[in-house]
């Protein structure tokens, strides 16, 4: 059989590295969570593991590790295991098709820093979300406890709800674009200008949405600890508690990716291709753009969480049925007519 | 016995969706049977994949395992369906069962054996990428894709209109 070493060879290394570097984001995300609060609640933050408390997701991690790990009595043992591993696996999953950076060129062969440039980017992004309920709805219903189960049966009405409003949005940008690629929408916003000029009312919709699917305060309703006792995660301790609250923060990393190459141009900058310099130089400097975007939109992430108090559930739904779907619809009409338009002049 | 990789592939997505098929039937705990079901849908979209329908694929996915299983599980969970509360069916209702499917299957196998079944060429039929079918359906297509949207439309209303009299 006739293989490309180097194609799996490559493959296998971009993999491992979107996966690493996922996880240490995530990590630091947690780190970052911490200092951000305390610097809004105007206090100091971890800052007693290593300098500045950079050591503190390590000893966190290690910490869940340690810990008792229990498995409630009558409850659905593979379920319970299966929950949390869901979680995980979904969210480090959609990583596969966002573009990280342009092609390098390494002795004579060109490599993407994207794992798979598949037509269908965008379709495949939401069918992994989609089934990022499973992980939530399994642990609560599989821990065997009321309150799990209702903030699971909250958390997945959330995510379907939103997940509508990110459709309708999306689709006016794709009725622009003309693409289901991210590599070519990022290729177009290289050439013109971002997206977010275009579609702003769009994209704020998908932020909004974002913030609902990722579980992110104003709309944590899922673990409302004032009135749930914490959330689908109740009886979940040591690291099967540990994948749940992480998986939350790779979440927010691939959303935040998703929404700079969507909206903000990827891995282009300004003048990128007016520099002058060496092609894989360039490919280097927009990787780098492209994960100043990602920490700008974490850092938004953070700042929301620690500003803006939490919804009341009915108070969401409304904002979800009755304010982000009509939004959306009226972006997509409004796109459709000057796509038409434009077309036909 | 040269096999390509294909078939490899198509063999081991076969095998994997008959047993998770049997399994929605043979499971006594309803949360398994949708497992397992989901399991099938993501088989069945592999096969999707390999006929190069990556379109069809995905938005089986979405539509199948993202949001109707979904609703599956909200109610199985909601009414807390276990194995032990599962009521007893009747002997003759098993009996039916068994002779109808049977039927079925009769007729299924008589309408297959005589049936002449072209091979695909999945590599050489483009039809399933988004933008083969989407002008498929736009121009071809355009009248019956219509009127099924307004039959969407009028279910939709329909599920409204029975949610707001119970309220």
């Amino acid at each position: 059989m006739n293989i490309d070493w180097f194609f799996i060879l490559e493959k296998i290394v971009l993999i491992s590295g979107v996966l690493a570097v996922s996880l240490l984001v995530a990590m630091y995300s947690t780190w970052g969570e911490r200092k951000v609060a305390s610097i809004i609640q105007d206090r100091i933050g971890p800052n007693r593991a290593g300098f500045m408390g950079l050591l503190q997701p390590l000893a966190d991690g290690g910490k869940l590790f340690f810990k008792e790990e229990i498995i409630p009595g009558n409850s659905n043992r593979f379920l319970f295991i299966l929950g949390p591993s869901l979680a995980m696996i979904v969210a480090c999953m959609t990583s596969a098709v966002i573009p990280w950076g342009d092609t390098l060129t390494i002795a004579g062969h060109t490599v993407s820093l994207q794992i798979a440039d598949i037509n269908i980017g965008i379709l495949y992004i939401f069918g992994v979300v989609s089934l990022g309920v499973y992980g939530i709805m399994l642990g609560g219903w599989a821990s065997n406890n009321k309150y799990s189960l209702l903030a699971s049966v909250r958390a997945a009405s959330q995510i379907i709800s939103y997940e509508l409003a990110m459709g309708l949005s999306l689709i006016a940008l794709l009725m622009m674009t003309g693409t289901l690629s991210i590599k070519e929408i990022v290729e177009q916003q290289r050439h013109g200008g971002w997206n977010v000029l275009y579609q702003p009312l769009g994209f704020l919709i998908f932020l909004v949405c974002s913030f609902a699917e990722c579980n992110r305060t104003p709309f944590d309703l899922s673990e409302a600890e004032s009135e749930l006792n914490g959330g689908y995660h109740l009886e979940y301790s040591s690291m099967k508690l540990g994948f749940y609250l992480f998986a939350e923060y790779i979440n927010m990393f691939i959303s935040s990716a998703l929404m700079a190459s969507l909206y903000f141009g990827g891995y282009s900058f300004p003048f990128m291709d007016s520099l002058g310099l060496a092609p894989n130089l360039v490919t280097i400097l927009g990787t780098a753009a492209l994960f100043i975007k990602i920490i700008c939109f974490l850092f938004f992430f953070m700042w929301v969480r620690w500003t803006i108090p939490r919804f009341r559930y009915d108070q969401l739904m409304r904002l979800g049925w009755n304010i982000m779907i009509p939004l959306a619809l009226a972006n997509m009409l409004i796109t459709g007519a000057i796509v038409l338009y434009r077309s036909t002049h | 016995m040269g096999m390509s990789l294909q078939q490899i592939v198509f063999g081991v997505l076969s095998i994997i969706s008959i047993i998770s098929a049997l399994g929605v039937i043979l499971s006594k705990n309803p949360v398994t049977s949708v497992l397992c079901l989901i399991v099938t849908f993501f088989t069945i979209a592999g096969h999707y994949i390999m006929l190069n329908a990556q379109f069809l694929a995905v938005v089986h996915i979405i539509v199948y395992a993202g949001a109707i299983m979904v609703l599956f599980l909200f109610v199985i969970m909601l009414m807390n369906l276990n194995a032990e509360i599962e009521p007893q069916k009747r002997n003759w209702l098993k009996y039916a069962g068994a002779i109808s499917g049977g039927a079925l299957l009769l007729v299924l196998l008589g309408a297959l054996r005589e049936a002449d079944v072209t091979p695909i060429q999945p590599a050489a039929s483009d039809i399933g990428l988004i933008s083969n079918l989407g002008k498929t359906l736009f121009n071809q297509y355009v009248v019956p894709f219509e009127v099924s949207s307004i039959l969407f439309l009028s279910a939709m209303v329909g599920a409204v209109i029975i949610g707001k009299r119970e309220a």
